[in-house]
């Protein structure tokens, strides 16, 4: 089955990033197709390359890179909620003049439209959030 | 066309379990998860409205019952699904609704 | 691109407390470029984002309800709003924002878009959609 994944809450502070992500890896073992996982509200900040989190601890964006190159996931993250909140990637830093950007390898910037049509085309889009 | 409703609050924190069960309808699926899973003690608060829960199946996601320690303290009756097991329920219903 | 959905953006969450209602609201507002059909429903304390009077001068945050007013010029005529939620509440429709749609099908008459339903209708609601948006 072709299925979608929404995540609406960040890294760490809530388990939803961490139930998304158990729950795509069953998925995946299934045999099941991802077709997106959009990142949305604070979800957009576990796509930031910078987190360091300690050595005992997962890495969660470097767990969804991992398994996105692993399974050629579409991992989008939302351009509103990322501007809002300080996740860049190349272009969206020279377009507003910044001096860094962030976004993790595997994840890419576009716009809610992204959301929409993984509604459209997938059998089922299941939400993670507060 | 049942429906898959996924609920992560605990009930001692907010009515969401209750709500969530004022609106689902004959076959449908609660699947408790994350602090969700409170409401799947025995003796609880929420003891009863899962108990009055007819014609609905009540599952709650096995990684959060054991990290929460509660294994063994859960009401009889609900079915303790693992990640694979939330999959198939996805997959198995024709919609999900997470009440956030 | 696949066959006409219908769309059912559920809110359950309050204005200000957490981003959710605004974030949510910007979700429709592309939406309705995809000529999907789209409704949207209110119930629990979602139904405190269509009480009008917000006046956000003093928290010094954006005052987006009336995006809300403008979803019938974005061909969004079908909002649902739960009657128990509001009466948990002490709230009746005349708290509640205008929010109009023009009709088509109706030599263009200007038409309230809210509909007061029952928990039990909403469930129905719910049921009758193809996918389902939680905010």
């Amino acid at each position: 089955m072709k299925l979608g994944i929404c995540v609406l809450e960040g890294p760490y502070q809530h388990e939803a990033s961490d139930t998304a992500y158990n729950f795509a890896v069953a998925a995946l073992e299934k045999g099941h197709e991802i077709f997106r996982i959009f990142f949305y509200h604070d979800g957009v900040n576990n796509a930031t390359r910078l987190m360091v989190p300690p050595q005992d601890d997962r890495h969660i964006q470097q767990r969804w890179s991992e398994l996105a190159e692993k399974h050629d996931l579409d991992l989008v993250v939302c351009v509103a909620a990322a501007q809002r909140r300080g996740i860049l990637d190349e272009d969206e830093m020279k377009r507003h003049g910044k001096d860094a950007n962030n976004i993790a390898p595997g994840f890419r910037i576009s716009g809610l439209g992204q959301l929409i049509e993984a509604e459209i085309e997938c059998d089922r889009v299941v939400f993670f959030g507060d | 066309m049942a429906m898959l409703h996924t609920v992560n609050k605990s009930p001692y924190q907010c009515d969401t379990l209750e709500s969530c069960l004022k609106h689902v309808g004959d076959g449908d699926v609660v699947l408790l998860i994350e602090d969700g899973v409170y409401a799947a003690m025995k003796g609880g608060k929420a003891a009863e409205l899962i108990a009055n829960a007819n014609g609905v199946k009540i599952c709650v996601l096995s990684a959060d019952v054991k990290a929460r320690g509660l294994e063994g303290k859960l009401i009889d009756g609900v079915e303790v699904v693992d990640y694979g097991g939330f999959v198939d329920l996805v997959v198995e219903t024709d919609k999900t609704q997470a009440w956030l | 691109m696949s066959e006409v959905k219908n769309f059912l953006y559920v809110n359950r969450k309050a204005p200000h407390g957490t981003i959710y209602a605004l974030e949510s609201l910007e979700v429709v507002l592309i939406g309705a470029a995809f000529e999907q059909d789209v409704a949207l429903a209110f119930l629990d304390d979602g139904v405190f984002q269509l009480v009008k009077g917000w006046d956000t001068s003093e928290l010094g945050v954006k005052n987006f309800q009336p995006a809300y007013t403008a979803l019938g010029d974005y061909d969004i005529s079908k909002v649902y709003v739960e009657r128990e939620s509001l009466e948990e509440r002490g709230l009746t429709e005349d708290d509640l924002i205008e929010m109009t749609y023009e009709d088509e099908d109706d030599d263009w008459a200007e038409k309230s878009s809210i509909r007061i339903v029952s928990r039990e209708e909403m469930a129905q609601i719910m049921r009758d959609s193809d996918v389902i948006l939680s905010f």
